[in-house]
């Protein structure tokens, strides 16, 4: 009889279900390489060290922050806030929500977790996909929060993506997500100069990790062999096609609009404008970005896009009042410096 | 943990699946309540039998029905004993009311006490 038995059951259970994952992931993998003999996507990925009880628990408690019974915004929140450690404000600017507004969600999370009795555990097997949605979303935002310069939080993204990868290896936005990510972490060095912020077409691509690249290119392949046509993987298509010279901006503008049809975000028709303004289409972006204005209003890159696209068409004065209007949403330092110069320029 | 499994549904929703689906879920129902989970149970009238209360100044006043805005009603509940949210969710997904349109089952924790 061990001395604890409380703590002895439950370490016993978790044991239990990981290893029955684990079981199953290795049939999923032998099936798989089966069926895949001699495509291209079969090439193993190093394996992260999942057998620390340390990464079983983070698995088990962004798997509770991230429980369906919770609202999306405070399973997003709760996770930020235990897993990727950001503070209250930090979460409250990635969401375009006061700190209070946030303070309020993550409270309301906490007190539903305890008070409801929302289980510390991996889920059962069978409902694994279903919390799978929320829980890649999270890794995604905490990924985004450290891509304006908290490369960090942009690893600690990309790890615990390829703990999930391993958990769920049939899940193809696992991998889309995983590819997305590696792709933007590749090209960190070239984003800045000194601490300037330097823009994709403008970026020394001798500074890009091309293993990194071709590690994302790789996962990107095996999450259209799974089928993936959901949103990372469009993305991480995305990204890939970015990462190749000369970059086919029609294309990229074609699959943002699939991804606007897949999503119905606004962000996106924005990523969308971008891309048919570097297809040589300004006229066009700017008609797109025009009618973001009342759902993106403050949002500082439709700003700063709009201000680009102004800038370009020769139309300074309505420029630079628009670089202003994005300089007075921008947090980041290296962000508002990149603004300040652009309103310099036109003056 | 105690939790109420809170059925509610459309005044004779049950019966519009027609006879036989509407026997079959019966059973259905009756399975539930001999569920080792299942604490206590209940089958609530038609809410045209309800009556509210409400005492004010010291007298109280009754009005028939609640008759809310709102088309669902309670129709019954279960208490149960769960380990926790993810088992009386599970028990909650076999209420027949949460497939039947527009249907659904709320699931609550009791206080503890």
């Amino acid at each position: 009889m061990p001395a604890n038995p409380g703590a002895w059951l439950t370490v016993t259970a978790r044991n239990r279900a990981i290893d029955r994952i684990r079981r199953e992931r290795t049939l999923a993998i032998k099936t798989r390489q089966l069926e895949a003999l001699g495509a291209t996507v079969n090439e193993p990925e190093p394996e992260p060290d999942t057998d620390t009880v340390i990464d079983d628990e983070r698995l088990e408690l962004i798997f509770t922050c991230c429980h369906p019974a919770l609202a999306l915004e405070g399973q997003v929140a709760l996770t930020l806030r235990a897993l990727g450690g950001l503070s209250t404000e930090e979460i409250a600017r990635a969401f375009l929500v006061t700190e209070e507004t946030m303070k309020r969600r993550l409270t309301r999370a906490k007190t539903k977790i305890k008070q409801a009795g929302i289980p510390f555990q991996i889920p059962d097997a069978h409902l694994l996909p279903d919390r799978l949605d929320a829980v890649l979303a999270v890794v995604y935002l905490i990924y985004n929060e450290g891509y304006s310069g908290r490369v960090d939080l942009a690893a600690e993204a990309i790890r615990l993506c390829r703990l999930l990868a391993q958990l769920m290896p049939d899940e193809p936005e696992v991998h889309g997500l995983l590819a997305l990510m590696l792709i933007h972490h590749a090209r960190r060095h070239a984003r800045f100069a000194g601490r300037e912020l330097v823009l994709l077409e403008d970026q020394d691509r001798s500074l890009w990790d091309a293993q990194e690249i071709a590690t994302g290119r790789r996962t990107l392949d095996r999450a259209i062999a799974l089928r993936g046509r959901g949103p990372y993987v469009l993305q991480a298509a995305i990204a890939s096609l970015q990462s190749a010279n000369p970059i086919d901006w029609s294309q990229v503008a074609a699959l943002y609009g699939q991804l606007a049809h897949t999503t119905g975000s606004p962000v996106v028709e924005l990523n969308r404008a971008v891309a048919l303004a570097q297809a040589g289409h300004t006229e066009d972006a700017l008609v797109l970005v025009d009618r973001l204005r009342d759902e993106l209003g403050d949002y500082q890159y439709l700003h700063s896009t709009r201000a680009e696209l102004l800038r370009r068409l020769g139309r300074a004065e309505e420029a630079r009042a628009a670089f202003e209007r994005a300089l007075a949403l921008a947090r980041s330092e290296p962000e508002r410096r990149f603004l300040e110069r652009r309103i310099s320029e036109l003056k | 943990m105690k939790y109420a499994v809170l059925i509610y549904a459309e005044p004779d929703a049950h019966e519009a699946v027609g006879e036989e689906g509407f026997r079959s879920m019966f059973q259905e129902y009756m399975a539930l309540t001999e569920d080792p989970r299942c604490l206590a149970n209940g089958q609530l009238q038609p809410v045209e039998t309800a009556t509210t209360i409400r005492v004010q100044d010291g007298r109280t006043l009754t009005t028939d029905g609640p008759f809310a805005d709102t088309k669902e009603v309670l129709g019954g509940y279960y208490i149960i004993e769960a380990a926790n949210l993810d088992e009386a969710i599970e028990f909650g997904s076999r209420v027949p009311a949460a497939r039947i349109k527009g249907g659904s089952i709320e699931v609550r924790p009791l206080v503890d006490r």
